[in-house]
């Protein structure tokens, strides 16, 4: 495992600028969130990282060197496990695209199953499992291939709440067993700050980073830590970063403090978010 | 079976029925079998005839299963490299469309001048008429795949090639049968026109004939036996369909 760095990304379509200027540095076993407002560019950035679209400036370094195809897995937004393929011939679609024999790459999904909470379903087609299951499937189809870091473009987004606790939860687990470094898009504050080592927060298009926001909570991570003071104040700090009002081009980043209604006030004790009108008047 | 059975009832008893009053309007009218033949009749002297039938059925079967061959590689050809190439997809689908505007009717015979009695004319006409909603379906097939599914594989290094082979040629096979279905029918009908603007044998001929020598009982014995075939085809789809995808079935019953 190497260290990856991106630096200065920047990326226009057309007239359309979305990505400005990103960098991040992840090392071996990172776990980096990314946040942003919708439609900021976060998609556009993994993209480039997959090798799906070409940056018009800056770079993505491994050890040093220019990143080859290789470097990332990513995992898209939708599970997009094919019906015509088991589960298992999906999880093994990576291996089997990069050229390795269909049983050969069967033999190198199949351990996998089983931490993945997949066991029995390898001959189930997609259509058989459930929103969680097809996530998880997604994901090991990704981590099979065994690339340097993960991208997971919104894992869990489509998922009900409560199943994406428990999938939050399997995730940190089965992490810390397997020692990934993973970026993950999100735009869950709590999820990204319950599996993250780092959060990145992208301003409105065009992207450039806000702000990067240390999680100091201890691991492995429990479902009890979201009520804990740190918790609650890494959310409050992302939801103010995340709130800023955008800044002209050049300028550089404003006192977080300044704008008064994005106090972290506005949060209830149980970390709730709440910035409707009903509740300014409260004391 | 239960199921195929509780499909079939309804359409075979609305068939008796017509058939029934059928029968019961050609006896109280006492209409001349030259005009309008009983289906008893029908069915009567086309069992006289099975031989001459059998015999001419076997031809347009044979024409049917050439001119749909034909049709199904040029129908593949064609949408695979209009799949790989959008400056081929611009340059042939506009063509495609224009074939069949094409009267048939009148480029029957003419095929016949230029291609003689044998084969070539009719399997050009069933070419003609069929792969176009092969060559559709086909072309449509492939470009529903999902542009994520595509990135997706570009994501795991895969080329334009390995794309299509692991994502779009899949991915477009229910496309494929509802296009072979639709195929198919006109493959029956497309070889009796064919023959029937001039043939040797075959069951287009062999109405033509009849209805020549006012045997109208003869020529809709040949017309049931069409009609038999082309719905035996039809149902063969299904069968090929849950060989070869038998996954989509399964999907389908889950959705």
């Amino acid at each position: 495992m190497r260290e990856v760095r991106v630096e200065g990304l920047a990326k226009t379509y057309g007239t359309l600028p979305v990505l400005a200027d990103v960098s991040l540095r992840a090392a071996p076993g990172d776990f980096i969130s990314i946040i942003g407002p919708s439609g900021c560019g976060k998609s556009t950035l993994f993209n480039i990282l997959a090798g799906l679209a070409a940056p018009d400036a800056g770079q993505v370094l491994v050890d040093g060197a220019p990143a080859e195809g290789r470097t990332f897995g990513y995992m898209p937004q939708k599970d997009l496990l094919f019906p015509w393929r088991t589960i298992l011939d999906n999880a093994a679609l990576g291996l089997e695209v990069a050229g390795m024999r269909r049983r050969a790459a069967r033999d190198r999904a199949r351990p996998l199953f089983e931490p993945f909470g997949l066991a029995g379903f390898e001959r189930a087609h997609p259509f058989e499992l459930s929103g969680g299951m097809r996530q998880r499937a997604a994901l090991l189809r990704t981590v099979v291939q065994d690339r340097e870091v993960l991208l997971l473009d919104e894992p869990f987004g489509a998922l009900d709440s409560l199943t994406r606790t428990g999938m939050q939860e399997w995730l940190e687990g089965v992490r810390a067993r397997f020692g990934w470094t993973v970026l993950l898009i999100t735009h869950d504050i709590r999820e990204a700050v319950f599996l993250s080592d780092r959060v990145v927060v992208l301003g409105p298009r065009p992207a450039r980073v806000r702000r990067v926001v240390e999680i100091a909570l201890p691991r492995p991570r429990t479902v009890e830590m979201v009520t804990c003071p740190g918790f609650a104040a890494a959310e409050a700090e992302l939801l103010a970063a995340l709130r800023e009002p955008a800044v002209e081009p050049g300028l550089r980043e404003p006192d977080p403090r300044e704008p008064a209604q994005q106090e972290p006030e506005l949060r209830e004790p149980d970390g709730e978010v709440h910035a409707g009108p009903d509740r300014s008047g409260r004391p | 079976m239960r199921r195929a059975l509780a499909l079939a009832a309804p359409p075979l008893l609305v068939v008796a029925l017509l058939l029934g009053g059928w029968q019961w309007f050609v006896t109280v009218n006492d209409v001349r079998p030259q005009v309008l033949p009983s289906p008893l009749r029908v069915v009567e002297q086309g069992w006289e005839f099975r031989d001459v039938i059998w015999a001419n059925t076997v031809p347009t079967l044979q024409v049917t299963a050439v001119g749909f061959a034909v049709s199904l590689v040029l129908g593949w050809a064609l949408a695979i490299l209009v799949d790989f190439s959008p400056w081929l997809r611009r340059a042939l689908v506009p063509l495609l469309v224009a074939s069949q505007t094409l009267p048939i009717i009148a480029i029957a015979p003419l095929l016949i001048i230029w291609f003689g009695f044998g084969l070539l004319p009719k399997v050009v006409v069933i070419a003609l008429v069929t792969f176009f909603p092969i060559a559709i379906g086909l072309i449509e097939g492939f470009a529903s795949t999902d542009r994520e599914a595509s990135n997706l594989l570009r994501s795991m290094g895969g080329g334009r090639w390995k794309e299509f082979r692991y994502v779009r040629l899949p991915g477009a096979m229910p496309y494929f049968f509802t296009a072979l279905r639709i195929g198919i029918t006109y493959a029956v009908t497309g070889a009796i026109f064919a023959e029937y603007v001039g043939a040797r044998a075959g069951l287009g001929i062999f109405m033509n004939l009849q209805k020549n020598s006012f045997r109208t009982d003869l020529v809709l014995a040949a017309v049931v036996v069409t009609a038999t075939i082309s719905v035996v085809l039809f149902g063969l789809t299904y069968l090929v369909q849950r060989l070869v995808i038998p996954w989509h079935a399964k999907e389908r019953r889950r959705a």
